[in-house]
């Protein structure tokens, strides 16, 4: 099924084929890696891909109903302290952990995204940055539970293919799941409200209960990330619900192209990419992030993917 | 007694530099609809390029003035060559000045990390304001008392310049309309340059008074920036009254916090900003609510 939301209203079916062929070919890569790849090799591609599950569930905040959102890392860490602190207080299997997580961030994110969506617009931003690090606060001070700055330890899953496998059934379920909303009506109210709220509100949709939904499912796989990125690094300490995290949700959207399904998971597979490549080779890991995301919003607004589907559609015309 | 009336102080030299930055947040966003959400980092480089110069020339009052006018200018800079491209962009490009911002603030973080370290660094006390002075018979340090001062009488110039100025006269025009400020011959987009320039000096000036009392480091940006935005939220966005009194409350109420909760220090704070969200979701003198 064609993506219906695409902004710049291009001719649809022929960039379809080129990128389903392209998708289901990286599909059948993603699915043989443990195959093929060493430990770290796989560690990197399954980071990769549990990014694109944040990035994904950012995009439907803000590049599908237009929530500006700078505090997902809230989200992301609640999953991830979840698995963490039921492992090591209760010995819950990280797969449970990562089954109540889901349910604790939906009660999280409803009651976050009560008191955020009451405030529209740009205080919504501040409310978001504002609740994350309460609750980075709290993963700091609350060392009896949280363990502190020195974090938790956590219970691995048999093998690190398991782990893998997991991820990338997490991935495909989250993808197809957010393409099945996108086109579903609900997604279309989605983004109405980011079109136009005014007229949506004519309409007769409440739109803030929409919001809050929107909110409380992008809070709920928001959260399924970081479950898996516990799983996967065996280790959470705050860091996963520092305000940089949430910066750099942001800027996988941007570099991806926000407002499609695929262009977060280029942006969060190049971003990936790129991090581990530069704090190989230089401490300055965050100048680069900061210069990327000033010199996306200047001159690469469309993103990468943006930019793939507009030489796609130029090329033989011109 | 001492205790407590120690801790109002506190609150109170707290809540002013808050005013300093929220008032120049507020102020920046009324004018130009920028969410500046680097603010945090001009406060931070305010005290960095402070305690540079007063590491240099000895003197804290060089520091003092020269080190908000140089944050200032580069603010100016910062807008011109940056925010300005983005004015012309869809809807005014605010949420492309929005995560351009964001960009800067991981670039400044790592700029100041690179010159200065990241240990928890300190500005000296000037030695005129050293010491303490007993007021009814309550023993308060004389640099505090000069912040308290120095806040309240930058809110009555900035009341003054923004109500009763030929250039603050200007400003609430722009604030109220700018195309219509433009077509009456107002150089709005000179107003949006100068307007930044004063927002991000005021919070560097906090910064570099900041330094004797709360320390410089780099994780100081964020932290300010977060109570900053709470303050704006309480007061509401583009009040300079609410600025000032959302700064004292939550100054207040964050230093009692850290002084008698110190395992839940920020919850009086977002205690506060919840009541307000669920009874004046505008902010106490809130006006906008398009924003």
């Amino acid at each position: 099924m064609p993506e219906r939301t695409d902004a710049a209203g291009l001719p649809a079916t022929r960039i379809v084929t080129i990128l389903r062929y392209a998708g289901v070919t990286l599909l059948a890569a993603l699915a043989l890696v443990p195959l093929g790849l060493g430990d770290y090799a796989r560690s990197i591609v399954a980071e990769v891909l549990l990014f694109c599950i944040f990035a994904m569930s950012l995009d439907l905040l803000l590049g599908f109903t237009g929530l500006i959102s700078f505090g997902h890392a809230a989200f992301f860490g609640i999953g991830a302290y979840t698995v963490a602190v039921l492992g090591a207080q209760f010995g819950l299997h990280p797969l449970l952990g990562a089954l109540v997580a889901l349910v604790v961030a939906a009660f999280a994110a409803a009651v976050i995204g009560f008191f955020c969506i009451r405030a529209s617009g740009v205080y919504f931003i501040m409310l978001t940055l504002a609740f994350a690090q309460l609750l980075h606060s709290v993963a700091f001070k609350w060392r009896a539970v949280t363990g502190g700055s020195d974090g938790l330890i956590l219970r691995s899953l048999e093998s690190g293919v398991t782990t893998y496998y997991v991820i990338f059934v997490a991935f495909l379920g989250v993808y197809f799941g957010l393409r099945r909303l996108i086109a579903a009506p609900l997604g279309q109210v989605f983004i109405g409200i980011r079109e136009n709220e005014t007229r949506m509100r004519a309409a007769g949709y409440a739109t803030a209960r929409y919001k809050l939904l929107s909110f409380v499912i992008a809070g709920c796989l928001g959260a399924l990330s970081g479950a898996l990125f516990a799983l996967l690094n065996g280790f959470v300490s705050p860091a996963v619900l520092f305000w940089t995290l949430s910066g750099e949700g942001l800027i996988m959207l941007i570099l991806g192209g926000m407002g499609t399904l695929v262009g977060p998971i280029v942006g969060a597979a190049v971003f990936i990419g790129l991090k581990h490549t530069v704090s190989t080779y230089s401490d300055h890991w965050e100048f680069v992030v900061g210069a990327i995301f000033i010199a996306c919003v200047l001159f690469f607004k469309q993103g990468i993917y943006g930019w793939c589907r507009e030489i796609l559609v130029r090329g033989p015309r011109s | 007694m001492q205790l407590v009336a120690f801790q109002v102080v506190n609150g109170l030299v707290y809540g002013m530099l808050l005013f300093l930055l929220a008032a120049g947040l507020s102020l920046i966003f009324g004018l130009m609809r920028v969410l500046n959400l680097a603010h945090g980092s001009f406060y931070m480089l305010g005290a960095f390029i402070g305690l540079a110069l007063v590491q240099a020339t000895g003197n804290y009052w060089l520091a003092f003035f020269v080190a908000p006018l140089l944050v200032a200018l580069l603010g100016a800079v910062f807008e011109i060559l940056f925010l300005r491209p983005l004015y012309r962009r869809e809807h005014g490009g605010h949420l492309d000045q929005m995560l351009l911002t964001v960009g800067f603030i991981f670039v400044f973080v790592d700029v100041v990390r690179s010159i200065w370290g990241g240990d928890v660094l300190g500005i000296p006390t000037p030695e005129a304001l050293s010491g303490a002075v007993s007021i009814f018979g309550v023993f308060l340090p004389k640099y505090r008392l000069f912040i308290i001062v120095l806040g309240l009488a930058l809110a009555a110039t900035l009341w003054f310049f923004i109500e009763y100025s030929r250039l603050g006269a200007m400003l609430r025009a722009g604030v109220d309309d700018a195309d219509m400020a433009e077509g009456l011959g107002i150089n709005v987009s000179r107003m949006f340059t100068l307007t930044f320039a004063l927002g991000v000096g005021l919070a560097a000036l906090a910064g570099v008074s900041s330094g004797p009392m709360l320390g410089v480091h780099t994780g100081m940006d964020l932290e300010i920036l977060i109570v900053t935005l709470i303050v704006v939220v309480v007061g509401g966005m583009g009040s300079l009254k609410g600025a000032l009194i959302a700064s004292i409350l939550i100054g207040e109420a964050d230093t009692f916090g850290k002084a008698y909760f110190p395992e839940a220090t920020m919850f009086l704070t977002y205690l506060i900003m919840v009541g307000v969200l669920l009874f004046r979701p505008t902010g106490l003198f809130g006006i906008r609510q398009d924003a």
